[in-house]
């Protein structure tokens, strides 16, 4: 078996796929043969991805969809089952963040916001998910961490939190289904300029600094990353931190 | 293919994980150097998979001169080093610190350190002259968890996650990317070694103990190593350095 993805006839839900790392991994999963299902809360952006992706002759569902609402995400489910009749690999990729603040400065709505999302959000997700993969005796899941999941970023301390949780949750959950066939890692990314982050941040270049390779991420390495986690290639690796990083991890 | 016009130089290629990696980087179109204590192994492997593959170099790792020479061959005889896997490891003896004696400490740190470090030393230079390149050193679960009774490898494996990052910091600027790969307990030699050492010891069933820790339930696979170690030797990971790649089964969680 040579190391090219193939995901032909494979059914796989990316999160929050309307724009930057979530779209990337459409794209990848898409190429690669892949039925996909995409969400996004915001219905230009889905309407946008989906409509691109279907160009490309892909096999798209897309779904308006907020992470952080139980009822949303298991009628997302629901939708997806009903589609194409089973969830062979899931990408938990919805995110958000807040304005960059000092830690005393930021408000509780922004902190219950970020964490509803990041972290309420995957773990919604991967109830609703595990479900049907206990269902269907196996499962892959990716779930996007962060490289500020081990590492800080000052003033933006409920994104970090979040993505500090979402690697205890992914290690340990992985523990719970290792024995049932389904594979939990997460995948760890230095900055990327995505759409998220560019609204964030006013000079990227100064982000680039902070990884040993002096240049953001693309798109494209991250969802490399996660095609990994998601082929059979890794198949001895559950409740893994995958670091697509750039050396930030190392300094 | 994934390692198309590349050059591959891997150390302890004659082992289980190393023969496994070697086939793989050769199906994905890779030329291989392939060197280890003796050429007993690896010149059935070169035969195997073709002399315009492959070939093979005997090398002492803990050796500066031999090391050097080591690279030299590779050069010399494909023209340069893309992927350089420091994977030459030896497990030592197995036994509490108290009982051990201090030469299985030097000898496993001389292989699964100093080894390594001469293989950066020498390797670094080509790969900047040659505009670039990816390292990774096969560290180990036990890099990062501790474990009764094999206290000498454990550092070892410990001690090149830190010449990983340190390393890494160094060669961002030559376009070099360095990791480790981390296997948790692999179906090898060196593994039914480990589980004669432990029951020698009295220190229990080996196999049992970490297939009861490992959350997949089982060892893994050399080629499950060897899938990433082409992940961390292709143009896919080329934003990955500085990175610990866990191949463990969920052990270390």
């Amino acid at each position: 078996m040579t190391m090219t993805f193939d995901f032909k006839h494979k059914v796989v839900l990316i999160t929050g796929a309307g724009g930057g790392l979530g779209y990337a991994c459409a794209q990848a999963f898409a190429k690669a043969g892949a039925k996909i299902a995409i969400t996004d809360i915001s219905q230009e952006a889905l309407d946008s991805a989906v409509a691109d992706l279907q160009d490309t002759g892909a096999e798209v569902l897309g779904l308006l969809n907020d992470a952080s609402d139980s009822a949303d995400v298991n009628a997302m489910l629901d939708a997806i089952v009903a589609r194409f009749g089973c969830l062979d690999i899931a990408v938990n990729n919805a995110g958000t963040a807040t304005p960059l603040q000092e830690f005393h400065q930021v408000g509780e709505a922004e902190f219950d916001r970020v964490m509803g999302v990041n972290l309420k959000g995957v773990w919604l997700c991967m109830q609703a998910e595990i479900r049907q993969m206990l269902k269907q005796g196996s499962g892959r899941i990716v779930n996007m961490a962060s490289a500020t999941s081990r590492n800080t970023f000052p003033n933006a301390s409920p994104y970090v939190t979040s993505k500090f949780a979402v690697a205890g949750l992914t290690r340990t959950v992985a523990v719970e289904y290792a024995e049932r066939d389904i594979r939990i890692n997460a995948i760890c990314p230095g900055n990327v300029a995505t759409p998220l982050v560019v609204s964030l941040v006013e000079d990227l270049s100064v982000l680039a600094t902070k990884h040993a390779i002096k240049r953001l991420g693309t798109p494209e390495e991250v969802a490399n990353g996660v095609m990994f986690l998601a082929s059979d290639l890794s198949s001895f690796s559950t409740g893994s931190l995958l670091e697509v990083d750039g050396g930030w991890n190392a300094i | 293919m994934k390692l198309d016009h590349k050059v591959v130089l891997i150390t302890g290629a004659g082992g289980g994980i190393g023969q496994a990696a070697v086939r793989k980087f050769v199906a994905e179109g890779a030329k291989v150097m392939l060197a280890d204590l003796t050429t007993e192994v690896t010149q059935l492997l070169v035969n195997e998979l073709g002399a315009d593959l492959c070939a093979c170099v005997a090398v002492d790792v803990t050796q500066d001169d031999q090391v050097e020479n080591m690279v030299n061959a590779c050069v010399k005889t494909f023209g340069g080093i893309d992927v350089f896997v420091a994977n030459a490891g030896v497990e030592g003896e197995i036994g509490d610190i108290m009982s051990t004696d201090v030469s299985n400490l030097d000898k496993v740190l001389a292989v699964n350190v100093r080894g390594v470090w001469l293989g950066l030393h020498y390797v670094i230079p080509v790969m900047r002259d040659g505009g670039g390149g990816s390292i990774m050193i096969t560290s180990s679960g036990a890099g990062v968890q501790g474990s009764p009774n094999t206290a000498c490898y454990n550092t070892s494996k410990h001690a090149v996650i830190g010449l990983m990052r340190c390393a890494a910091l160094e060669v961002a600027q030559f376009g070099i990317r360095v990791n480790t790969v981390n296997p948790g307990a692999v179906e090898t030699r060196m593994m039914t070694a480990i589980e004669d050492g432990f029951a020698q010891a009295g220190a229990g069933d080996f196999k049992a103990l970490v297939e009861a820790g490992t959350p997949l339930g089982r060892y893994g696979q050399p080629d499950e190593i060897a899938n990433m170690m082409v992940f961390l030797g292709s143009d896919d990971s080329s934003y990955c350095t500085g990175g610990v790649y866990m191949v463990d089964g969920g052990n270390s969680t």
